[in-house]
């Protein structure tokens, strides 16, 4: 068990122009410069007034089931001889993950900006989910992008926006996964931001979006933090792990806790089949600093500056890069980022629904993933933190076909 | 006098037509850009190829596609400005790239390169003013024209701070979108130009859904310099894929119509009625 916590990290803010380190910043077509800067100013007068933080208050708590649980894993941490794993249970939220607390907090935003519709785009469907979710509940209409090939592989989590009367598109372009859907949201928000918002779905894309959407997550770790001090009669946990796409909902669990070094933060990259180029989603090795959607980050690209295929068995980590405070943690050494396989994803996928009766997100397998190899390495009295970002009942049909199981 | 200041202030309107360097494929890719100065395009605009172009709307997002599966790179491009440049040697030629490509290669080798193959100057579409200071530098080093956007949502005191650094011509973007043909042009075109005009002494380009002799009218007689021509003539390229000599012939046709609204008398209704074919 780490100490009592000492805040012994000064913990980088975003400049003015949206700047973390080298990283970050805002490179988009000039129409969009105007739209970007009426988000920015909406958003900053949004979170400094009681009214609008009351509201997403109090529909995360009534309506989305915050503050969720750190539970004991107990069976996980028995099986695995090691560190105590702790699980943040971001899945019991409603909609099954964490991405509601963004998407409350950017159609709120959206309808207080006098927005009527919103766009979105989407990997694993999950933030789809969580935007048709607000929609509805806010009276906003909705379209989600999303790629074809996660159209295919997430077929639940699409009928299930089309039940909250959202209009899904197919993306058929480029590698057909999240990184077109971007795309296409993008071409949609620049035509149509007088009467829309963005509602991006990772802590990526220009300034505003990366820090908003940080803000709206950070609940996940305020809550992580009072509660492991409760459970560890006031100390801090070891390790928080979080599985990285964009890397919102580890931004989200990592935030509350930078400012102790002696809390050790690593975020785990889609090591998909092989470390082959287009064979993963690995960016903190093989990637270098580039620009995407609106940031600079890091970013799997060829010589030229083409931006590379990626491959992950899960859809919401399965993208070229990674969002520009995480590139720049890395930077700053306070973070770390590994990488786990398709393999390990699914075995851990197994072996949390057997210890646990949670079956996780393939994405959140991630994270799991990487505990398993890591706690047995630990002391006992060591105490991780997984970011059990979401639930995987969008996966079981997945798994169930991968394994030859028809259902 | 660079080619762009001398193309300007001996004509005016100009044309300015746009393609996607190795479409539809490397070689045929220089035949495309004989024929548009051969029809009597005034400037060419050669897009680098691009795995991510989000400016851009499908028609020219699948001519970037095409591009690259024929094996295109930046070098692809450079080699196409050489070509123009031995073919043509008065005609202005503007890269137009997204920012990853200059920033993966470093903006002085991206310059010196663009400078080499004789390009007059480049366009970034992906790079606002505030970031400008990349590339800055490396373009006034090589003698590359830094070619600037307005959009109908820029406000005056961000069109004063773009336009500061700006030369060679100003791209005015008609509508609030990405590129395309559309069927009308944003009312607000001349009011934008205007506002511009007031604020430099540089000729002004309006792209962007342009795809009529009428547009063309249009943005002429709302006090532009010169119009830029893109989709209209990607999409010509895409019909007639396999199709070489069709191709060429179309793509005459167009730029022939276009060329059209510059006449100073209205055309005949049944004219004006017309859609751009092929």
């Amino acid at each position: 068990m780490a100490d009592f916590g000492r805040r012994d990290f000064d913990v980088p803010r975003a400049d003015a122009a949206g700047r973390f380190g080298e990283y970050g910043g805002r490179f988009v077509p000039e129409t969009l410069m105007a739209p970007l800067a009426e988000l920015e100013t909406a958003y900053r007068r949004a979170r400094r007034d009681g009214a609008f933080r009351r509201e997403l208050d109090g529909l995360l708590t009534t309506y989305a089931g915050r503050p969720t649980p750190l539970t004991q894993a107990r069976r996980l941490t028995e099986a695995l001889g090691g560190a105590r794993i702790l699980l943040k249970r971001e899945d019991l939220l409603h909609t099954g993950a964490h991405k509601i607390n963004n998407a409350l907090g950017q159609v709120l935003l959206a309808r207080r900006m006098g927005k009527r519709r919103v766009v979105a785009e989407t990997g694993a469907g999950q933030h789809g989910v969580a935007t048709a979710t607000a929609a509805a509940l806010l009276g906003l209409e909705c379209v989600v992008y999303m790629g074809e090939v996660d159209v295919e592989r997430q077929a639940p989590n699409v009928y299930r926006m089309r039940l909250l009367g959202t209009k899904v598109v197919p993306v058929a372009s480029g590698s057909r996964t999240l990184k077109d859907a971007i795309n296409e949201a993008m071409r949609d928000w620049v035509a149509t931001y007088d009467t829309t918002h963005y509602v991006l779905g990772s802590v990526l894309g220009p300034h505003p979006f990366p820090t908003m959407v940080r803000d709206f997550h950070a609940v996940i770790g305020k809550e992580a933090l009072a509660q492991s001090r409760r459970l560890l009669h006031g100390a801090l946990p070891d390790l928080l792990v979080a599985c990285v796409g964009g890397g919102s909902n580890a931004i989200g669990l990592f935030h509350a806790f930078l400012p102790f070094r002696g809390v050790e933060l690593v975020g785990v990259e889609a090591g998909g089949r092989s470390l082959a180029p287009g064979e993963h989603a690995a960016r903190f090795g093989p990637g270098r600093a580039g620009v995407l959607h609106g940031t600079r980050t890091l970013l799997l690209q060829d010589e030229d500056g083409q931006v590379l295929p990626t491959h992950s068995v899960s859809a919401g980590l399965d993208y070229p890069a990674v969002g520009p405070e995480h590139a720049n943690l890395a930077a700053l050494g306070r973070t770390r980022y590994v990488s786990v396989s398709d393999g390990e994803a699914l075995e851990a996928f197994h072996l949390l629904s057997e210890k646990e009766g949670i079956i996780p997100a393939l994405e959140t397998a991630h994270a799991v993933a990487w505990a398993v190899r890591e706690a047995p390495r630990r002391r006992p009295d060591e105490v991780i933190v997984v970011n059990l970002s979401g639930r995987g009942d969008k996966d079981v049909p997945q798994v169930a076909r991968r394994e030859g199981v028809e259902l | 006098m660079s080619r762009i200041e001398a193309l300007f202030a001996k004509k005016s309107p100009v044309l300015i037509g746009f393609t996607v360097a190795g479409d539809p494929g490397i070689e045929a890719s220089f035949r495309v850009a004989k024929t548009m100065i051969d029809a009597r395009v005034d400037l060419l605009e050669i897009a680098i190829p691009y795995s991510d172009p989000v400016a851009d709307g499908p028609v020219i997002e699948r001519a970037h596609v095409r591009a690259l599966r024929a094996g295109a790179t930046p070098e692809t491009a450079f080699a196409l400005v050489r070509e123009v440049r031995e073919y043509a040697p008065a005609l202005p030629v503007v890269l137009f790239t997204y920012y990853n490509i200059i920033h993966r290669r470093g903006g002085d080798r991206f310059f010196a390169e663009a400078a080499a193959a004789g390009a007059d100057g480049v366009l970034v579409v992906d790079l606002p003013v505030e970031e400008s200071d990349e590339v800055a530098p490396f373009a006034a080093r090589y003698g590359i024209d830094r070619i600037a956007l307005v959009a109908p949502t820029t406000s005056p005191d961000r069109q004063r701070a773009i336009l500061y650094g700006a030369s060679g011509f100003v791209y005015i973007i008609s509508i609030e979108g990405v590129t395309g043909e559309r069927d009308r042009l944003s009312p607000g075109i001349a009011r934008l130009v205007g506002a511009v005009r007031e604020k430099t002494a540089l000729p002004l380009a309006v792209g962007f859904g342009i795809s009529r002799p009428e547009h063309v009218r249009t943005v002429v007689a709302a006090g532009a310099d010169g119009v830029i021509v893109g989709s209209a003539l990607v999409r010509t390229i895409e019909e007639h894929l396999g199709d070489e000599a069709g191709m060429h012939a179309a793509l005459r046709t167009v730029i022939a119509r276009l060329r059209r609204g510059f006449a100073p008398d209205p055309e005949p209704d049944i004219l004006r009625r017309e859609r751009v074919e092929g």
